[in-house]
């Protein structure tokens, strides 16, 4: 005997836990099964690339603090490599090494929150996820010793970094190199091999590899699919051609090979910070000569960074002004979310969360 | 290191594809034709030594007296990459290019951002309603004239 079954229609979000900030979907469901999903975004839209055109080419760094706030310093920087092509700068090799540092952390961090959050929808509540955010603490805290802030950092300026690291920053960071791998064990023992992590997330929310390029995904959810693409291997940007690293591919592209590739990224960012740390020699911080108040040439510049999330870069164009022209955001979670249909249909109601998790989106970024 | 092609480069690839489709060639990008963009695209992204596979990013800027489309495409399989421009239309009235979702899957979200923001229509794109505003919106927010 077959039960008719009528689909129905219903709003999560944009209010709603598990949506990672104002996240809307229109999803329906025949049964429990998702039949359509239909993002609905724009509820945490300010307006940062029309703000841009009214503001001095260093005031924009504290716009881009704003759009990805759990992962600032990989936004200044992928603003400011763009600000330094546009104007022809150079920077200063120490200023360039510690904002590699600053990006790396804020990698670990940005990665400890998404797999934090992703175990925290699966319903495992709170107790990896505060151990997660436990660590990114010890980030956050790191942030605050180099430049005052901890979320909207605005650390890096045309040239290099606006202030050097002071005498407790260096201990500091050893000291969580030393402690971090011991941490990630932890978390890998509690949840890699769990057989309810498992069954919830292996073979759920498969994307292809030619799925994925063919839609512009990039960053882990591209790696997970297995395509060797980092940026900061294939185009090195700062100093990352002098740096050793390996890149972990995914070989399914399901939810459990975007957490795993996750957990495998945190530590090489860990070798990739001793590496920054044996290199970085004293020396100025940012140029004298490089004014703060930037004034390009004309021209247009995109300079593409590996984020934590992806692929981000900003399209900056010049009319020989003090402020951009236009500045675009090219957002890696925005485009990430092309496929979200594609990856739920046929699932169930609970996996749609899990998959949503897994791609790690961050709404200040979709939405800008 | 991605090798990003001189504005002459693409110039020749594109001549290759579709000969007299370019309007200008610029240090490293080209201007093309709106009405070769869709055949001049598809064959950038199928043809042996240019298989741009991934489409970076699409964003359109406002010049005042025109509107300009710009594509940046990288070939994962290469590692080299290109940025093509297009004027959509004459002047500011009605600007209209056509829609490259058919292509690269990856242009659907973006193409809707363009047309919410900056008022772009996008010909044949498979579901062009507003992104970050809602519908009832008057005008489009990043265009140079709005609330001026």
């Amino acid at each position: 005997m077959s039960l008719r079954t009528e689909p129905v229609t219903m709003n999560v979000g944009p209010i709603h836990p598990s949506t990672h900030g104002v996240f809307r979907m229109r999803v329906t469901f025949d049964g429990e099964e998702i039949v359509d999903v239909e993002p609905v975004i724009g509820y945490l839209h300010r307006g940062s690339e029309k703000l841009a055109e009214e503001r001095t080419y260093t005031q924009v760094v504290t716009l881009t603090d704003r759009m990805d706030y759990v992962a600032s310093m990989t936004n200044n920087q992928s603003y400011i490599l763009s600000v330094e092509k546009l104007a022809g700068i150079t920077p200063s090799p120490r200023g360039v090494w510690l904002r590699m540092i600053a990006a790396e952390l804020q990698r670990i961090a940005s990665h400890a929150v998404a797999n934090g959050f992703l175990i925290n929808d699966l319903g495992a509540w709170h107790t990896p996820l505060l151990y997660m955010l436990r660590e990114r603490e010890k980030i956050l805290e790191m942030f605050e010793m180099l430049c005052g802030a901890r979320i909207t950092n605005s650390y890096l300026r045309p040239g290099g970094v606006f202030m050097d690291a002071p005498d407790q920053f260096w201990p500091a960071l050893n000291r969580f190199l030393d402690e971090m791998p011991n941490r990630i064990d932890d978390i890998e023992r509690l949840l890699t091999t769990n057989e309810i992590v498992l069954i919830r997330t292996q073979n759920v929310g498969v994307l292809k590899k030619e799925e994925c390029l063919n839609a512009s995904i990039t960053g882990p959810v591209l790696r997970a699919s297995g395509v060797d693409w980092d940026l900061r291997e294939k185009n090195p940007y700062d100093y990352y051609d002098q740096i050793e690293f390996s890149r972990p591919l995914g070989e399914i592209g399901d939810n459990h090979d975007r957490f795993l590739i996750r957990i495998f990224e945190m530590r090489e960012s860990l070798k990739i910070l001793r590496q920054c740390i044996e290199n970085i020699e004293p020396g100025p911080v940012r140029p004298k000569e490089v004014p703060f108040l930037v004034r390009p040439p004309k021209g247009d510049s995109y300079v593409p960074i590996e984020s934590p999330k992806g692929e981000l870069g900003f399209y900056l164009v010049s009319d020989g002004g003090i402020s951009p022209f236009r500045c675009h955001v090219r957002a890696p979670s925005l485009i990430n979310l092309t496929l979200l249909k594609e990856m739920v249909l046929g699932d169930k109601i609970a996996d749609l969360f899990v998959t949503f998790g897994s791609i790690d989106v961050n709404m200040g970024e979709v939405d800008r | 290191m991605t090798k990003c092609f001189s504005g002459e480069k693409i110039n020749e690839l594109i001549e290759e594809i579709d000969p007299k489709s370019v309007v200008s060639t610029n240090l490293d990008s080209v201007h093309i034709k709106p009405e070769n963009a869709i055949n001049i695209f598809s064959k950038l992204k199928d043809k042996e030594n240019c298989q741009f596979n991934l489409l970076n990013s699409l964003t359109a800027v406002d010049y005042i007296d025109h509107f300009e489309m710009v594509y940046h495409l990288t070939s994962t399989i290469h590692n080299h990459s290109i940025v093509v421009k297009i004027i959509c239309g004459e002047g500011r009235k009605e600007p209209k290019v056509s829609s490259v979702v058919s292509i690269w899957k990856g242009a659907d979200l973006q193409e809707r951002e363009v047309w919410d923001l900056m008022g772009i229509t996008f010909e044949n794109h498979p579901n062009l309603k507003r992104l970050m505003l809602w519908e009832e919106f008057p005008g489009h927010p990043l265009r140079k004239d709005y609330l001026r």
